[in-house]
């Protein structure tokens, strides 16, 4: 371990870490610009100069390693100086040449309050100007509908270049031109096609890319800031959300190593406005055919003279993918109190969390060990669109351990190379039956992963699939007494809660499928809808349908009575990610009108039905949560599950078809029905589908 | 003056053909097998001992750098790249041995590849270089021919010759920016640490020479290092092409001895500078980067690393550029400061940055729009860019402002005040042209 001085202060670092972070560990700050930790190392903004002792010029401190200083003429430990004048005088240089062609427009840019050039230049730079040329100016480039450029302030630092390159693997963005005449473009200025582009505009240190939807908004300083978990995917990404009022005006990105490092899809940044179009913000009942706006007590009144005149076994409840546990219990329990057995929180049919207990339906790997695997096969899952956050880290293992990566399934452009081993789930047999090399490759790697999709699962053969995936993982050693790489990759935030939970049908109960089956042929009177828009309303055929949610979308225009709920920022919400992590999602703001928390509606609702729910807050709601399922209280952290239940998974077996895995995610930004509202993601939709489309006409 | 019988290039001025078989009878290719079989240490010990430094402008002992390369070939393997991107102003020698002279580049090659364990050589040649790569593609081809190099060739060391022609920027003869651009990205110099000798070319051990310092290589190991060594200073010693340029008589390429005096050189191939030695004003004495050296400094200048070094100016390549009294010497600066605003790749922010103010204050200084405290403002800007970039292009553009500055700041005082005196003199008869 090399020792080096830092300002007189002696430390001993690891291997191989660059001066720059060595002198953050023995607390001298280091200004930069292009530095970043996730990144490739560029060295050019030169802002985080430092001397070494013995060199003689300043050195990049981001680009020079602990293992690359000399010690001195007597073996004392090289010396770094990162105040003294030579540096000082260093960084005021630096700092006077990015300025000298960058617009002083301070108070119309959107970075203002938030700017590291505006930072670094009071820390570091001088008080006046000697440069009286006139300035560059650059005519901004479209780069698609998310991110905002104003190419006049760019500092030429590359981040975003790179982060596009290397993370997202979309090669797209790029520098044109030299010396000062250098501009990063997309060439010949189409859209980025990349889900994680968003996040160029955080990495961005300047104003120079920023987020268009959120132009001119706001100011920082004018945010309230709630931290928050994202429920777009099942990832349960950390996010900041910024209010002003009661307006979510943005969602930033906050870091969670063991989620999703800094980086959040553009779904989760730019879904803010769908939280205020298409609002059910009072409730409705249908009358004549039509709905009406109504009261509570109206409401209310409707449902519980249907329930009353409802026999048990004809009523059925589904809950969709953005609830929380919280009202997933309240209904499961409700339901239960009602004697109704017909309740699923699996509203895309998937049969996850029948058999085989937790180790049956998490990522027991963890995201985090994504960044380990040496081989990985995907069965029946895109995770570029169902997790792209997720996609980016299997990118990262790919490129930095060279990880071997199998796909069965859609052969979908993932941004990283991979073997095809097959379209259906006979592929999978055929794996299992080693008739396929990539079992060896499985079988000879230290830490290999098995990813099944959720929507793998939710077919005929879906529990013939999770058994074979399951029989692979034990018969390869995936899943072995230190660790477990059989993972279920879930596309929707509430299901790993509401399984937990057990929101699944009774003893005889119907799941999601056989509710609509039995809707459609008139076996089923009464359907309560928890938010689910993702099933087919078309199909529920004469039954009555009480649909609680946020957004006037498929599921309100099917129903009776509209009860009108919380989105995910109006609530404080326990949702538990894909690997069975549980984690608090704060409130930022209030749900509109009269609309309320979807728990406290079905505590109202159990009162007028006469099955009266006991508890009165959200504490003591939580209480009983945390009584039934203990696990659910460790907010933050992942309680491994019992592998043993993978031995009844892999027992069941069952007849694998050839039929093609599909995504249940056909279109990335309209997945959910606060996408469905959103107007940005709507354009990014008509831009994604129409590309497609031209290319197809091709 | 240097005896004909020692000149390296016999054929600098294409008196013969430039073919194997001509340049097989002055020389070429001579005893090349014999060199090969006394093993790699050797000739890394005869080109050491010769004392030849690079000819590319750093001047960095050509046999040190040589010895860098691992001594075993490992996962990867080692590459020889030749720098024929000849593009600094005034420089202009490395375009006749690609003309004329040819095969001893070729032979050279094969010797300093076999010396650093390299099957393999690029030669990256000037985008601009168009009858120059012709001509070297076709003495590789003859060489390839007549199994000099190639599969199975006569020397016993298998050797392939790549020429790659650049695309005319200036920044890739800068060694790491070549290596970009040789694979296919764009020319911007990489970080240093670690060093081409360990992660070159495609992530492979690679030496980067300059186009004189291979070609002579061959001569070297002919004649001995001792014949080598015999011309020139301690620590300065062979021969070099020189070139000539500017304001002399008679503009040209030569080989001389190292250590040549001056004005020696001018009188003898020059033919002296345009109006007698007193018309001198300054030269700039091995291309555009260096910074200039005013006439009275001139008259005892001794042409080599040292000599330069000793009147605060460099070496570089020997392309000399000479300027009588008839030049507007902060003009012709500007103009410098110009082709580096230019070429500077944008990579880092000194160069990218300070590069273009340089020139714009300079334009302005060259017709006294200044003010004075600007020149100090100006060299205390150069100062900025000098030795905070990633690549020594930071460098090159600050050294010649800081030698105007040096040597020539009375003649931008004498300007600002013309200026300043008569701020709206007639208007120029540009206009009815």
């Amino acid at each position: 371990m090399p020792k080096l001085i830092v300002d007189s202060k002696e430390i001993e670092v690891e291997n191989g870490l660059t001066v720059l972070q060595a002198c953050e560990l023995a607390g001298a700050e280091i200004p930069r610009f292009c530095y970043h930790d996730r990144l490739s190392i560029a060295g050019n903004c030169r802002m985080c100069l430092v001397e070494v002792k013995g060199m003689p010029k300043p050195q990049a401190s981001c680009a020079l390693s602990v293992n690359d200083l000399r010690p001195g003429p007597n073996g004392e430990p090289p010396e770094v100086l990162t105040k003294s004048p030579i540096v000082k005088k260093a960084r005021e240089g630096v700092m006077e040449f990015l300025l000298i062609n960058h617009p002083l427009d301070c108070p119309i840019c959107d970075q203002g309050g938030e700017c590291d050039l505006q930072d670094q230049s009071m820390a570091y730079g001088v008080d006046q100007s000697r440069f009286h040329e006139n300035k560059r100016a650059v005519e901004n480039k479209y780069i698609g509908p998310l991110v905002k450029t104003i190419m006049t302030r760019c500092i030429h630092c590359t981040r975003c270049v790179r982060f596009i390159t290397e993370v997202t693997g979309c090669e797209e963005l790029g520098a044109i031109g030299r010396g000062e005449d250098m501009e990063i473009t997309t060439y010949l200025e189409h859209a980025m096609s990349s889900e994680l582009q968003g996040n160029v505009i955080d990495l961005c240190p300047v104003g120079a890319l920023t987020s268009k939807p959120y132009a001119f908004k706001a100011r920082p300083w004018e945010l309230r800031k709630t931290e928050s978990i994202d429920v777009m995917d099942a990832l349960g990404s950390a996010i900041r959300v910024d209010c002003r009022g009661r307006e979510v005006l943005r969602i930033l990105p906050r870091t969670n190593d063991d989620i999703n490092e800094e980086w959040i899809s553009d779904k989760s940044r730019f879904i803010w406005d769908g939280l205020r179009t298409q609002r059910l913000d009072r409730p409705y009942v249908r009358d004549n055919g039509k709905l009406r706006p109504a009261s509570w007590a109206e409401a209310f009144g409707r449902v519980a003279e249907k329930v009353k005149a409802t026999n048990p076994e004809r009523i059925g409840a589904i809950a969709g993918d953005l609830a929380a546990v919280e009202e997933l219990y309240a209904l499961k329990d409700l339901m239960h109190r009602l004697g109704v057995k017909n309740v699923d929180c699996r509203q895309d049919g998937s049969r996850l969390g029948d058999v085989g207990g937790r180790a049956g339906y998490v990522f027991n790997a963890t995201i985090a060990a994504i960044d380990e695997a040496d081989a990985i096969l995907l069965v029946g899952t895109n995770p570029r669109l169902e997790a792209a956050v997720l996609n980016a880290r299997i990118r990262k293992t790919w490129r930095q351990n060279k990880a071997k990566i199998a796909v069965i399934g859609e052969r979908a452009d993932l941004t990283y190379k991979y073997e095809w081993l097959g379209a259906g789930a006979d592929a999978l047999g055929a794996l299992v039956r080693g008739e396929n090399d990539f079992a060896k490759v499985l079988k000879d790697a230290k830490k290999p992963l098995i990813i099944v999709g959720a929507a793998a699962t939710a077919r005929a053969d879906g529990l013939a699939v999770l058994s074979a995936a399951a029989k692979l993982a034990q018969d390869l050693g995936v899943v072995n007494d230190e660790r477990n790489g059989f993972c279920v990759l879930h596309d929707a935030a509430s299901r790993v809660g509401g399984i937990d939970i057990g929101c699944l049908p009774a003893e005889g109960g119907l799941a999601t499928s056989n509710m609509i089956e039995a809707a459609a042929t008139g076996a089923l009177d009464l359907l309560f809808l928890l938010g689910a828009d993702e099933i087919d309303t078309q199909r529920l055929g004469e039954a009555f349908v009480v649909y609680i949610g946020t957004h006037g979308d498929r599921g309100a225009h099917r129903a009776d009575v509209i009860l009108p709920g919380a989105a995910y920022t109006e609530k404080s919400g326990l949702y538990v990610n894909t690997e069975g992590r549980p984690q608090i999602a704060n409130r930022a703001s209030f749900p509109p009108g009269d609309a309320r928390e979807d728990w406290a509606i079905l505590r109202a609702l159990s009162e007028i039905v006469g099955q009266k729910l006991d508890y009165d807050s959200l504490d003591e709601l939580r209480a009983k949560i945390y009584a039934v399922s203990p696990h659910l209280a460790e907010h933050g952290v992942v309680l491994p599950a019992d592998p043993a239940g993978l031995d009844d998974i892999a027992r069941l077996g069952g007849k694998l078809e050839a039929a093609a895995f599909t995504s249940r995610i056909t279109d990335f930004y309209l997945s959910n029905p606060i996408a469905r509202a959103s107007k940005v993601m709507a354009d990014c939709s008509a831009l994604r589908m129409g590309a497609e489309r031209l290319v197809a006409a091709e | 003056m240097l005896a004909d019988k020692d000149r390296i290039f016999t054929n600098l001025y294409g008196f013969e053909s430039p073919g194997l078989k001509a340049a097989m009878m002055r020389g070429a290719w001579d005893g090349t097998k014999g060199f090969l079989e006394k093993g790699q240490d050797w000739i890394i010990e005869q080109i050491k001992a010769s004392g030849l430094r690079g000819r590319g402008g750093a001047g960095f002992p050509t046999g040190l750098k040589w010895s860098f390369m691992p001594k075993q070939v490992g996962e990867r393997p080692h590459y020889l790249v030749v720098n024929a991107d000849e593009s600094e102003p005034g420089t202009c020698k490395d375009r006749e041995i690609l003309r004329h002279d040819p095969h001893l580049l070729v032979e050279g090659c094969l010797i300093a590849g076999f010396a650093m364990r390299a099957h393999k050589a690029f030669i990256y040649v000037r985008g601009e270089f168009i009858r120059e790569r012709e001509a070297l593609q076709r003495a590789v081809d003859e060489a390839y021919e007549a199994r000099l190099i190639g599969k199975n060739n006569k020397h016993g060391w298998d050797f392939d010759i790549v020429v790659h022609h650049g695309a005319g920027a200036y920044i890739c003869g800068e060694e790491t920016a070549m290596l970009e651009s040789l694979e296919g990205k764009k020319g911007m110099p990489r970080l240093k640490p670690p060093f081409p000798a360990n992660v070159g070319l495609y992530g492979a051990p690679t030496t980067v020479n300059n186009v004189e310092s291979i070609a002579v290589s061959g001569t070297i190991l002919r004649r001995g290092p001792a014949w080598f060594s015999s011309f020139g200073r301690p620590n300065n010693v062979g021969t070099k092409l020189y070139g000539i340029s500017g304001h002399v008589n008679t503009p040209c390429v030569v080989e001389e001895a190292m250590s040549i005096p001056f004005r020696e050189l001018i009188e003898k191939y020059g033919g002296g500078v345009r109006g007698g030695w007193d018309n001198l004003l300054a030269i700039i004495p091995g291309g555009a980067s260096c910074p200039v050296i005013p006439a009275k400094d001139c008259e005892d200048l001794i042409m080599d690393f040292d000599g330069t070094r000793a009147v605060k100016s460099s070496f570089g390549t020997a392309g000399i550029l000479v300027m009588d009294k008839s030049t507007d010497i902060v003009r012709a600066i500007a103009r410098i400061s110009y082709f580096f605003k230019h070429e500077s790749c944008g990579q880092c922010t000194p160069c990218r940055e300070g590069t273009g103010w340089m020139w714009r204050v300079l334009e302005r200084m060259a017709r006294g729009q200044a003010h004075k405290r600007e020149i100090d403002q100006l060299l205390d800007v150069t100062t900025q860019i000098e030795g905070h970039t990633i690549c020594a292009l930071g460098d090159a553009a600050a050294w010649p402002v800081q030698g105007l500055i040096r040597h020539f700041r009375h003649e931008i005082e004498r300007r600002i005040d013309e200026y300043s005196a008569n701020p709206a003199p007639e208007p120029a008869l540009v206009a009815a042209e």
